[in-house]
């Protein structure tokens, strides 16, 4: 059981990584990569809202979404799936909100560190499309635990390490054409090319 | 058509393409551009709804309170989403298959959220429809750019059609893996950009 857990959490951090094998969360992993400070703040508010987003979508699905999970209100024959994508976002920026707060109020110093970054996490599609491959793969709730922490880990890692790449490329006499994003491309290209290599580990 | 509303539709295909400048909708531009055919579902629904949302947004721009816009906004968007979603897995039930999560995904997809705060919040509903219609045109024309090059050369076809006879199948096309491949999107952009900015100097950004 532990193993199960733990070769589902190794796989969502490299062989399944958010940002450079589905490709989410794209236009804040090339927007905010510039400096390794800022990205490392940015990764670890990724990482707690993806790690209670997932979860709490994970419970709302099975017990409100899924169809026949309304039996005990007994609306036995109800089927809201649909409504999965409006409840999902719903809920992801309700908790980001509350996270601000909270920790505007306990944790100022954390907040002043996070502050700008949280807003940006809401339309972060790595958020979001955890939720809907949790969903899309039927994941238990411990599952889900797992499956958010890990996700997180790997975006937060994927864009940490985009950062050290182009902070040192600074130094580099790029073409003017490339400079800026489309260096940044070519870069993360290349990086998602090494990620493949752990798609051949089995589990 | 005046020339200012052409312009408003016109300019964000070359001068001020969504993808290549403005940096906004790029996770789904990689991942569904290995076929033809779900780059162009994929930038049919992302264009409808974009339009769409900038004209509702902005019929109601003067009424929605500054604070809680986003909100609105979000529920306009994930509610024109869930229809776009509906219908392609009424009509197009394989291809939904293929785009899996990426159609739910549309509502964070940036131009989408960028374009209504950008533009629709400003200006009035025609001009916003047609500036949503431009950027969805923008976004499909990199799409179904990069999936062209990307479903030839990887496979030898163009809509599941073959163009270039396989080895495999007795042609004598070796197809190149490395473009099946979504890092491979990658690098295509990276190249457009780069296109596109030695065309037009003023895109080009400054260290």
């Amino acid at each position: 059981m532990l193993e199960h857990y733990l070769s589902l959490f190794i796989k969502s951090i490299f062989i399944e990584n958010m940002a450079l094998a589905f490709f989410l969360g794209m236009c804040t992993f090339l927007a905010v990569s510039k400096r390794v400070e800022t990205s490392l703040g940015l990764g670890v508010a990724v990482v707690a809202v993806q790690a209670i987003t997932v979860p709490v979508n994970n419970l709302i699905y099975n017990h409100v979404l899924k169809a026949g999970a309304l039996e005990w209100l007994g609306f036995g024959e109800l089927d809201l799936t649909f409504l999965g994508l409006i409840t999902y976002i719903g809920v992801i920026a309700a908790i980001v909100q509350i996270l601000e707060m909270t920790l505007d109020k306990y944790f100022p110093a954390l907040y002043n560190a996070l502050g700008i970054f949280l807003p940006l996490i809401t339309v972060n599609c790595a958020i979001l499309g955890g939720s809907l491959l949790m969903v899309e793969r039927n994941y238990t709730f411990g599952e889900s635990v797992v499956y958010g922490f890990g996700s997180g880990i790997g975006w937060a890692l994927a864009i940490v390490a985009l950062a050290g790449i182009r902070e040192k490329m600074k130094y580099s006499n790029v073409p003017a054409g490339l400079r800026g994003l489309g260096i940044t491309f070519i870069t993360a290209g290349l990086m998602a090319l090494a990620f493949m290599l752990f798609s051949g580990i089995q589990l | 058509m005046s020339s200012k509303l052409r312009k408003v539709l016109l300019d964000p295909i070359f001068n001020n393409n969504p993808i290549t400048l403005q940096v906004l909708g790029i996770c789904s531009a990689l991942a569904v551009t290995s076929k033809m055919e779900t780059a162009i579902v994929m930038s049919l629904s992302v264009t409808l709804v974009v339009a769409f949302s900038n004209l509702a947004i902005s019929a109601i721009r003067n009424y929605i309170p500054a604070s809680i816009r986003i909100i609105v906004e979000m529920t306009i968007i994930a509610s024109l989403v869930i229809v776009a979603d509906q219908l392609i897995r009424a009509y197009f039930f394989e291809i939904s298959k293929q785009l899996s999560v990426y159609v739910g995904l549309i509502i964070t997809n940036c131009i989408i959220m960028g374009r209504a705060e950008a533009y629709a919040l400003k200006n009035p509903p025609w001009q916003s429809f047609l500036d949503g219609f431009g950027n969805g045109l923008g976004y499909s024309f990199i799409l179904i750019s990069v999936a062209f090059v990307r479903e030839l050369i990887g496979s030898g076809k163009l809509f599941g059609m073959t163009i270039l006879a396989a080895k495999n199948d007795g042609g004598w096309y070796q197809p190149n893996g490395l473009f099946l491949v979504p890092a491979s999107a990658f690098f295509l952009i990276g190249l457009m950009i780069w296109a596109f900015r030695t065309a037009k100097k003023e895109q080009v950004e400054e260290e």
